[in-house]
């Protein structure tokens, strides 16, 4: 038996387990995914938050806050890609300067440090390719941007070496509770037990809290599309831009990523579905009129891909966090944004707050710092040539467009809660995540997934289960 | 930091082209630099016949093609590099390379010839909506894995696009015992070539529906279906026709983009057109000494002329390296009235003797017309044409007594002339 469960692997459950790992505590993440971070956390806007946006006293503003200000140290203790940008609230009309000016006061009110409201032209110095419409903007110092599933991968990676144990492909399905002890049934059939019980399912978190609570939870999935450019076009823009939102609508963002790529989007749709991330034609041609607005020399030639992500929307509209009415059985739930922002800080409060309660003694081995996969494409020279003398397989290199070598991409497969597919290594690596989106090395990282894993071609996945590359072999 | 006259990146046909006719000029300092395991580029994996037919008069496989390459570079003993890829190039010619064996490497170069060919556009690239499973394949990806590897990506198959390899690809596919239920193309013409489309799509029934496109791709582990539509003139999809083609496989072949970013790094100038290099009839770009030929340049559909093209430029190469002189005059060729660009854009007004043939591609489907070249508003060349396309190259040869004429005019013009005028 385990002192704890937790259910899913996105930033959430990946970022409490690692907290949890500095007591000694038996702690099982079940995934009903083949890898961490194939949730929500892979397809986001990425942006730390500045916390200006958040509605006061609520959960979502005191975690975003204290999130925000965690993230320089932990992204060199954990080595995942970080940059506070800072971003920008663009007021394209005089007669919505009122509305900038409460936007500003809100910030003030949640806490939020060096905030400020610049001119038009300041606005311009700062972004020279902006739209000359922009009459004003807020200007959040603190806004930053981060790679999400390489921080949820860090985080995960992290907990692991410090004894927590991950199991994926676990997918749970009923949980019942008897005399203190839960009792966990995944969709194998199998039944692990456990003290506590952690739910961090994102949008399946109130299907979960529904299996053990009276008071229901309901989450609304809600789908985001967006439009990645390519890197080529990386310097339209340093900050993180948002529109002030019009009765016309929310207007999307258009942001670097921590890899020189321009992100634009989301756009917000209530779907059915909580799996189906389809995007849709007219919501990616709105996102790129809506972009246009901040960014005008932005064009459909500098696509080179598009994605979608589903927000856990809870009803009550605020994150659903701590113990539930049954006792040590824990919710994390409707963690939309600003969840990114906040997982550390959320993290920290449910450790501390089990930590107490069960009075855990601290684990003397654990270790806060982890090792990132050596980037080949941002070494300098002198690094390269050392890099290649102690591993001749960082002279291969796989994938053109981001200069990634075999040594990465092999890295990424054995090291811990390593890559097992195609997206596993473009995650951890950016293998394929380039101009020409896998076009060249689909093949080749095939053929070192399958030698890594000793697996045949035919079992090499695109993403886990039903997503087999080949389907057979030529006559 | 090492010393080379002449450094070629790419040891496909373009780079194989280049380094013999660069021997053959007398220089032998040569280094090729090619980053898989064999030299033959792309053709490699075109194991179909259709290569030679110009330069070698009879009906070759790519690998046969290369090879014939390949022993005059061994006859040779020209240097080359395998698993070798070039990641920079600098402005003052400084290649930068990395290879396990040799690690990292710097080469000051006299001449560099790119010769590093050209890359398949990806699907954001043309924006197709949908979700993202696997199944879904650039055509060349496909081609190597059928043709090479021995694997076979899909059963049932619709192709978008319908460039020379997904065509080859409907074959191939077909040859295999897959079923390609369609070809979808945007414009109301193919880009490829027509044999391709009589020999790989007619002669097994498979349909190919032109302006339409692919609006969604369904299936959310697996590509299960794709819905496609007919577009209108601006080609914007007309949602009302949209139709489902169930299949397991989606195969791109949505056009070829030159790989130039490590020319970029070399300040060398490029097309907005070909999205290759700008440059003069000596096959040189506007960075002194640095040279580009073959796809990397702009898209061949036939080898013969990608080799040919080579061949200038490494004997003009060694023109550089030797310090032979060259004129500082020069004349830019118009491409007007249906003709999208030619290559070389520049023509050098001195008298060193190359061949010289003018490439050139029109920018849409156009029948009876005459495809002429103009100096100073004579006509020079009139050829009659039942019909010319996009997707079928242009190649004009001249001869010496056309080339001195081209080299003492002041315009230079080439267009379209329709038969009926
Ligand atoms: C469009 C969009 C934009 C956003 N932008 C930002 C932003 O810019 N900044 C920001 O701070 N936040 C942003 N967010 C919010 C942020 O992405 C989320 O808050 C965060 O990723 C949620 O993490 P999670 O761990 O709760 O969920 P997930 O990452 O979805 O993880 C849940 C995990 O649980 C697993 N699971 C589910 N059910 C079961 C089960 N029955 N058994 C076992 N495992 C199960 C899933 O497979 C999954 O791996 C955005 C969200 C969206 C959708
Ligand atoms: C599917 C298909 C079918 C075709 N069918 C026919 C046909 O039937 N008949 C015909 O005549 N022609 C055909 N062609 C056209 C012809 O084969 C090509 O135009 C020709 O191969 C282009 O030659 P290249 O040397 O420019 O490019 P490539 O053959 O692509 O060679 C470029 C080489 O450069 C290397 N390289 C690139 N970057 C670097 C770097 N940074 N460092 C080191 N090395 C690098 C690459 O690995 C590659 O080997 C076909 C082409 C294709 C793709």
């Amino acid at each position: 038996m385990k002192d704890i469960i937790i259910i899913g692997s996105g930033i959430v459950g990946s970022s409490i387990a690692r907290e949890l790992s500095r007591y000694s505590v038996s702690v099982t993440v079940l995934e009903k995914g083949n890898d961490v971070s194939v949730g929500t956390t892979k397809a986001n806007s990425g942006i730390v938050h500045g916390g200006f946006d958040a509605k006061s006293g609520s959960n979502k503003a005191k975690f975003n806050i204290a999130g925000n200000a965690m993230f320089d140290k932990l992204s060199e203790e954990l080595q995942f890609p970080f940059i506070r940008n800072g971003s920008l609230v663009l007021c394209f009309d005089e007669n919505q300067a009122e509305a900038l000016e409460s936007l500003y006061e809100k910030g003030i009110g949640n806490g939020v440090e060096g905030l400020e409201i610049i001119s038009g032209e300041k606005v311009r110095e700062l972004e020279p390719n902006i739209s000359e419409k922009v009459h004003s903007a807020l200007f959040a110092k603190t806004g930053g941007i981060v790679s999400p599933y390489e921080m949820n991968i860090a985080y995960a990676e992290n907990a692991y070496n410090n004894g927590v144990e991950f199991q994926f492909l676990k997918e749970v399905i009923e949980i019942e509770k008897n005399e203190e002890i839960f009792s966990v049934k995944c969709s194998d059939g199998s039944v692990l037990q456990s003290k506590i019980v952690i739910n961090c399912a994102g949008v399946f978190s109130d299907e979960i809290n529904n299996l053990v609570c009276e008071e229901k939870l309901h989450i609304i999935p809600r789908k985001g599309d967006y439009i990645l450019l390519d890197k080529v076009h990386g310097d339209l823009c340093t900050h993180t831009l948002f529109q002030l939102p019009t009765k016309m609508g929310k207007g999307v963002l258009v942001t670097p990523t921590t890899h020189g790529n321009i992100l634009l989007g989301p756009t917000a749709v209530d779907v059915d579905s909580k799996i189906s991330l389809s995007t849709k034609r007219n919501e990616l041609d709105s996102i790129y009129e809506s972009a246009q607005n901040t960014v005008p020399s932005i064009s459909k030639r500098m696509i080179i891909t598009a994605f979608s992500g589903i927000r856990a929307h809870s009803i009550g509209d605020d994150f659903v966090v701590g113990e539930s009415k049954v006792k040590a059985f824990y919710n994390l739930a409707g963690i939309e944004s600003p969840g990114l922002t906040s997982a550390p800080a959320l993290a920290v409060h449910i450790a501390n707050e089990i930590s107490t309660k069960y009075e855990l003694n601290k684990n003397e081995k654990f270790v806060a710092t982890r090792e990132a996969i050596p980037h080949f494409a941002v070494m300098d020279n002198a690094k390269r040539l050392e890099c290649i003398a102690k591993n001749p397989l960082y002279g291969n290199i796989v994938c053109r467009c981001e200069m990634i070598t075999e040594g990465e991409i092999v890295d990424s497969i054995k090291r811990p809660l390593g890559a097992k597919d195609l997206d596993g290594i473009k995650r951890r690596t950016r293998a394929g995540m380039g101009r020409c989106q896998a076009g060249f090395c689909t093949s080749r990282v095939m053929e070192i997934l399958s030698r890594e894993l000793e697996i045949s071609m035919l079992e090499v996945t695109k993403s886990g289960v039903n997503s087999e590359m080949l389907l057979g072999r030529t006559k | 930091m090492e010393f080379k006259n002449l450094v070629i990146i790419g040891g496909g046909p373009a780079g194989l082209a280049a380094a013999k006719s660069a021997y053959d000029s007398g220089e032998r300092d040569i280094l090729i630099l090619e980053r898989e395991s064999e030299l033959g580029g792309i053709l490699n994996q075109c194991i179909h016949n259709g290569f030679g037919l110009h330069t070698f008069k009879e009906e070759l496989t790519g690998p046969e093609y290369a090879q014939r390459y390949i022993d005059e570079i061994n006859d040779r003993k020209i240097e080359y590099k395998l698993n070798t890829t070039v990641i920079d190039v600098s402005r003052d010619k400084i290649v930068t390379y990395v290879s396990s064996n040799d690690g990292l490497v710097e080469i000051n170069a006299k001449a560099i010839i790119f010769a590093c060919g050209c890359r398949e556009r990806p699907r954001g690239a043309i924006n197709i909506a949908g979700m993202r499973g696997a199944g879904v394949y650039s055509a060349g990806t496909a081609q190597k894995l059928v043709n090479i590897d021995g694997y076979m990506p899909g059963k049932e198959v619709v192709i978008l696009g319908s460039g020379d390899i997904g065509l080859i690809m409907a074959r191939r596919m077909t040859f295999e015992g897959a079923k390609v239920k369609a070809v979808i193309e945007l414009m109301p013409f193919s880009a490829g070539l027509n044999r391709n489309i009589v020999q790989c799509l007619n002669d097994f029934d498979i349909p190919l529906h032109f302006s339409h496109t692919i609006v969604e791709v369904v299936g959310k582990d697996r590509v299960e279906s794709v819905l496609v539509a007919k577009v209108d003139e601006k080609l914007n999809p007309i949602m009302e026709t949209a139709f489902s083609i169930p299949c397991d496989t989606i195969l791109l072949s949505v056009g070829l983009l030159p790989e130039n970013e490590l020319a970029k790094n070399a300040s060398v100038e490029l097309s907005n057109i070909t999205g290759g290099a700008i440059v003069d009839d000596s096959m040189m770009t506007n960075v002194d000494g640095v040279f580009q030929c073959g796809n990397v340049l702009h898209v061949h559909d036939l080898v013969d002329f990608v080799s040919a093209e080579s061949e200038v430029a490494g004997q003009c190469a060694v023109n550089y390296i030797n310090g032979k002189a060259r004129s500082a005059e020069k004349i830019e060729i118009l491409t007007t009235n249906g003709v999208r660009y030619c290559v070389p854009e520049i023509i050098l007004k001195d008298n060193e003797f190359k061949p010289l043939a003018l490439k050139v591609r029109v920018a849409n489907v156009f029948k009876k017309v005459k495809l002429q070249v103009l100096l100073d508003d004579n006509i020079l060349i009139s050829k009659n044409r039942a019909v010319v396309a996009p997707g079928e190259m242009e190649n004009i040869a001249l001869t010496s007594e056309q080339v001195q004429k081209l080299k003492t005019a002041n315009k230079i013009e080439i267009k379209l002339v329709s038969e009926v005028l």
